[in-house]
């Protein structure tokens, strides 16, 4: 018992250890946002909400936090939503269907994974300009789930592929349809694959820079990367407190949807599924 | 009768031609097969040898790549599982972890759009014939694996099918509610009259069970009898060896002149015509030991099977001629330990006798 917990300790200190350096730059974010001023790590002057004006008033003649705020949601959350969608059908056919090109079809996929989202951008943007869709937030939901298919289609294989043949063949016989078994049985029995892709692509859009400063132009469809780019443009009037502040805020959702949907996003890691 | 109200209507299965193909692997070839309505027949054969696929062949599963299923005169192999009105217990019974057994059950009625009071009566009625109406709100890995396996049989038998599969539905029970398990389903098979396909590897299972049984070897299909004439008269020398507890022993030899002669001088009497290569089969319990007999030979292991000892005997340990174990059933009382001498008396053992091509010679 003894040494079950001195080992506890010591694993303690050593995670301690290494966040140590990133929980201090969480916390001067939280001092430097809330204060007059910071040196170093100590507050002079008292706190003030001043950094915080962003949220009642616009900055400049940039848009409402909350407009952006909203945009922002429906960025992530569109481009969570149809990952998770079209991966799991993509997924359930690769795993389960045997047709032409499935060997061919799944590699190309894999190769596509391999290509940086960058190296895309240009003719990414063409195919935007042609669609009409530049300068939308719809644009930009499509290009992002577009270069998360391939991570969306090989992890919810993986569920799939674990899900036993004679459940499907059980299915068929009791006279069930694809369909019906892929909506009744299969995507039930992924669901961790389902919660934990969704999770993880809405974080990953969340944080999305380039992809959304490209493709976006006008400030009514900002969303939060670039908004907070906007407060670092010229550099002779940073504002860092602000600056601070606003990072904080974009962080917030992002803390919530990740406590919410830990124990899936672990399980993405494991992989499988256990009925 | 509460089977009775279940409305089961068995039908005749014919299987002609049929066979199947994976890429350039045959896994089933050609069969010909007549199934009579009400019948419970076993499909025996190790593993990999074309019993499994048959099965799923006949649920739809898999498409033939030859031949034609007839399910009452009706030709059925090309239709979609759900149209050809069959209920199936696989091994690992496949219940759906994500519903309670009722809606498990009632899958297949859902399905169909059966009237939900109706539904819900049948699956009641079937999980109460089971013994699981109890439990019908649990889902399946709060169950035990005998209760899993009767909510399977349930989930097959509520949509009233025209024909039951069962593929090796009995293999993960624990023996003893393996038994016991064996002599209900016979009983419920019996009371509906449904015609029903087993699949296993356990000839036990298959002889207890089945009407009559199809022994499958290496996708072919061996032998398709009465269990009484698969131990009686076995087709060839693969069922010969397969079925029967200890397995018969097969000798090879020669026949020559209405006699037969194979190694360590064995030589017996036969009653056929014509010379040439031949193999002998005589069971282990028909051979007696006799202080009197004319095979002379020696005990070189003795197992006590409980009622029984299973003696093997090698014969002619003299040098020069090559040696033969014959194994042989005795009463325990009736055992001898090994590197006892014995003699053995064949005369009144049934003589199974099989051409150069391992066919039996009638």
């Amino acid at each position: 018992m003894e040494v079950f917990q001195r080992r506890w300790v010591g694993t303690f200190i050593v995670i301690l250890g290494v966040t140590f350096p990133i929980a201090l730059g969480y916390l001067w974010l939280v001092l430097t946002s809330t204060n007059r001023e910071v040196h170093g790590l100590w507050p002079i002057g008292g706190w003030e909400l001043q950094n915080w004006r962003f949220l009642w008033e616009p900055i400049g003649r940039r848009p409402m936090i909350w407009q952006v705020l909203l945009n922002t949601l429906i960025f992530a959350g569109g481009v969570s939503l149809l990952v998770v969608t079209v991966s799991a059908m993509a997924a359930y056919a690769i795993s389960r269907m045997n047709f032409k090109g499935r060997g061919m079809f799944l590699g190309l996929v894999l190769v596509l994974h391999a290509f940086p989202a960058v190296s895309l951008l240009i003719a990414t943007f063409y195919v935007l300009v042609m669609l009409r869709l530049f300068d939308s937030l719809l644009g930009v939901v499509l290009v992002m789930t577009a270069f998360m298919m391939p991570l969306g289609i090989w992890l919810l294989k993986g569920f799939f592929d674990n899900l036993s043949w004679d459940m499907e063949m059980a299915a068929l016989v009791d006279g069930a349809s694809r369909f019906r078994i892929f909506f009744q049985i299969a995507l039930p029995l992924a669901k961790p694959g389902l919660f934990a892709l969704g999770i993880f692509s809405f974080l990953i859009a969340w944080g999305e820079f380039i992809l959304p400063y490209t493709f976006i132009a006008s400030s009514r469809v900002w969303i939060f990367s670039i908004y907070l780019e906007s407060l670092m443009g010229d550099l002779s009037a940073t504002d860092f407190g602000l600056l601070t502040a606003v990072g904080l805020f974009y962080t917030l959702p992002a803390v919530i949807v990740f406590l919410l949907g830990q124990k899936y996003l672990l399980q993405m890691y494991y992989g499988g599924s256990k009925g | 009768m509460r089977a009775a109200a279940l409305e089961l209507k068995g039908v005749p299965v014919a299987l002609r031609g049929l066979a199947k193909r994976f890429g350039t692997v045959d896994a089933l070839t050609p069969v010909d097969l007549d199934i009579e309505a009400g019948e419970l027949v076993a499909f025996l054969g190790p593993s990999g040898c074309g019993k499994t696929t048959t099965l799923l062949l006949i649920a739809g599963i898999y498409r033939p790549t030859a031949g034609q299923i007839y399910f009452d005169e009706t030709q059925v192999d090309h239709l979609h599982p759900r149209d050809r009105d069959v209920g199936m217990v696989f091994q690992s019974y496949a219940l759906y972890p994500h519903f309670t057994l009722f809606d498990n059950i009632a899958f297949p009625l859902t399905i169909q759009r059966t009237a939900r009071n109706v539904a819900r009566e049948r699956v009641t009625r079937v999980a109460e014939m089971l013994g699981i109406g109890e439990i019908l709100e649990r889902r399946p890995s709060q169950v035990s694996g005998g209760q899993q396996q009767r909510a399977a049989l349930a989930r097959a038998l509520v949509k009233q099918p025209r024909i039951l599969l069962l593929d090796e539905p009995l293999s993960n029970l624990d023996a003893q509610i393996r038994l016991q398990a064996r002599g209900e389903i016979r009983r419920l098979q019996r009371q509906m009259g449904i015609t029903s396909i087993l699949v296993t590897h356990d000839q036990a299972e298959a002889l207890a069970m089945a009407d009559r049984v199809a022994v499958f070897c290496q996708g072919r299909l061996e032998q398709f009898a009465t269990p009484h004439d698969l131990y009686h008269a076995p087709a060839n020398t693969f069922v010969a060896g397969f079925v029967g507890h200890p397995p018969m022993n097969l000798v090879e030899g020669r026949i020559e002149n209405g006699r037969f002669r194979g190694a360590a001088g064995l030589e017996l009497e036969v009653d056929v015509e014509g010379d040439g290569p031949a193999t002998l089969g005589l069971r282990p319990e028909d051979i007696r030991l006799d202080a009197g007999g004319v095979h002379a030979g020696e005990v070189a292991i003795a197992e006590a099977l409980g009622r029984e000892t299973l003696l093997t005997v090698e014969l002619g340990s003299g040098l020069q001629l090559p040696g033969l174990q014959l194994k042989v059933l005795v009463a325990e009382t009736e055992a001898v330990p090994p590197g006892t001498a014995v003699s053995l008396d064949l005369a009144g053992a049934a003589r199974h006798l099989f051409d150069g091509e391992g066919r039996r010679i009638p």
